[in-house]
């Protein structure tokens, strides 16, 4: 069985896309749409990475984040997040919570796709800093 | 000084429509040639008798040499030196008399600048603050990231599935639709927010843009007392609706008692005797300095005058009043530079900190700073902070100087250990 993506995301054409580009790729996608219970939804999936956006329905990314980072289920999941918000505050408060990767929309489907790889495999992903 | 700009050129117009010899003239007025030469071309200052000799020789009056000339390319050209030290400024006359193409047109470039620079920071204030932009922004974005993943999808996939393509092809449709939309209802806003440029949001900002259209000196307020508030409260826009009137009776009826203590004319006398320095006129009325500070913010501007500045906080940092001086931006919303000593003053109550400001565009300012406590007439309230800081530019200009900017996106400097986020002019963190 090949490896699984939780993906954290409202937009439904940007879920299409990603699912569509994953899915091809060979892993497996699975999809919560909201802030709330989405902690839940990962214990749950027990994914290989976590795709996450910051601006959800009933929640912020940043919240979800820190609740995992400081949890005991799934501490060192790797996390991308992916989000509209590209301000230099945005990342570096990602990045004090302990995000993996950090991505901002619009973004390249090869780069998205190239990072979710490093991620599951343990490598640092090479991500430029306004990668669009 | 600028009335006298120009007179080199026409003594020397005057002369040569008499097809005078510059000898001639000399000898007449009783100068020498090289001297008369350096006065015809602007290097040096002419005026009192010899100016009217020569305008006797040239027969005219005194008046049509030294009259009319340039003023105000003059004073726009010592505004560009205001805030640029390396510059000559002591040949601002020489230059404009001797190049006033090439002046007005550094006079209107700056003046343009100006006005960008001022609309490019309005614009980051709305962009960083204003909630329905934010929200607009995301929504293009996240449209945008759909219409580009999408369409690089298809276009890397030419075999790709039917189904999959005409899915994707209505995704991309629905997204622009979306990205249209939002790019509409943005245009509309940013329109609405070009009507209410001279609207108000609140009734601080209603009152700060009555100060601000006055240049912060109300002649009304100058002598006509309790009056003259309730006067301009019933008929200036500005304090239309109970909280805009009740904040503004405050505001007007402190300037009213300031004025009252401290008369125009005296004080005025007063503040050029000891040079602005606000504590020599503290001492010289025996008041406290923060009314010295306003009453200094609210002299009408004048050639010989200073630029002066005044900002005062609350002890959470909040501006509750800005005059911005000329070459020292403030900003309009968010938090201000964290190095002004406007905040630094509240660290040590009472105890008023003058220091030597250099912003990072060049212009050097005298900065009097003083946090106080404001009275209570209760037991155990809570403590009522506000710091004060006056702007005075330097004249002459120093090279030493604490550098600040206005706030962190707009400001320039390269290293900074206080900065918060990153400059978008320079994208330096």
């Amino acid at each position: 069985m090949g490896q699984s993506v939780l993906l954290i995301e409202d937009e439904p054409n940007i879920i299409e896309a990603i699912s569509f580009l994953l899915e091809r790729d060979g892993w497996t996608v699975r999809l919560h749409t909201e802030g709330q219970g989405a902690v839940d939804a990962v214990v749950a999936n027990d994914p290989d990475v976590l795709i996450l956006d910051v601006m959800l329905p009933g929640g912020s990314g940043f919240d979800i984040l820190r609740e995992l980072r400081q949890g005991a289920a799934r501490p060192d999941l790797p996390i991308l997040m992916l989000t509209a918000r590209g301000q230099t505050k945005d990342r570096e408060l990602a990045e004090g919570y302990g995000v993996s990767s950090f991505m901002t929309k619009p973004f390249s489907n090869s780069e998205m796709l190239q990072t979710v790889r490093d991620l599951s495999k343990g490598r640092k992903p090479v991500v430029s800093k306004d990668a669009v | 000084m600028p009335k006298i700009a120009l007179t080199g050129s026409r003594i020397r117009d005057r002369r040569l429509a008499l097809q005078l010899k510059q000898a001639d003239l000399a000898k007449s007025a009783g100068v020498s040639a090289s001297y008369l030469n350096l006065i015809e071309h602007n290097r040096r200052r002419i005026g009192g008798k010899l100016l009217v000799q020569i305008a006797d020789v040239l027969g005219v009056e005194p008046s049509g040499l030294s009259e009319g000339a340039d003023v105000e390319l003059v004073h726009g050209l010592e505004t560009v030196a205001s805030q640029s030290p390396s510059v000559e400024a002591d040949r601002v006359e020489e230059f404009v008399g001797r190049f006033p193409g090439w002046a007005a047109k550094l006079t209107d470039q700056n003046e343009r600048i100006d006005l960008l620079e001022r609309s490019l920071r309005g614009l980051n204030d709305r962009l960083t603050h204003d909630p329905v932009l934010t929200e607009k922004m995301h929504d293009v974005l996240g449209a945008v990231a759909a219409i580009r993943s999408t369409s690089s999808i298809l276009v890397d996939t030419p075999t790709i599935d039917a189904e999959w393509r005409a899915r994707f092809h209505a995704n991309i449709d629905v997204e622009s639709r979306r990205l249209a939309e939002t790019s509409e209802s943005m245009a509309a806003h940013f329109d609405q927010l070009t009507k209410d440029e001279a609207g108000y949001k609140t009734p601080l900002e209603a009152i700060a843009a009555f100060f601000e259209i006055r240049q912060f000196h109300i002649a009304e307020l100058e002598e006509g007392g309790r009056e003259a508030v309730e006067g301009i409260l019933a008929n200036a826009p500005e304090f239309e609706g109970a909280a805009a009137r009740s904040l503004g009776r405050k505001a007007l009826s402190v300037y009213a008692k300031d004025a009252a203590r401290l008369p125009l004319n005296e004080f005025s006398i007063s503040a050029t005797e000891h040079n602005y320095d606000p504590a020599a006129i503290a001492r010289a009325f025996d008041v406290g300095l923060p009314r010295v500070f306003r009453r200094l913010a609210t002299l009408p501007r004048a050639p010989d005058r200073p630029e002066i500045g005044l900002v005062i906080c609350d002890a959470a940092g909040a501006i509750l009043l800005r005059k911005q001086p000329l070459g020292f931006s403030f900003p309009r919303f968010g938090a201000a530079c964290p190095l002004w000593p406007l905040f630094g003053a509240m660290r040590s109550i009472g105890a008023p900190q003058r220091t030597t400001l250099k912003t990072v565009e060049g212009a050097v300012f005298k900065s009097y700073s003083v946090a106080t406590l404001q009275e209570r007439v209760e037991f155990d309230a809570p403590l009522n902070v506000k710091s004060h800081m006056l702007l005075v530019s330097a004249d002459p200009p120093v090279d030493e100087g604490r550098v600040v900017g206005s706030t962190c996106r707009m400001c320039a400097a390269e290293e900074c250990g206080a900065r918060r986020e990153a400059s978008i002019l320079t994208g330096r963190n």
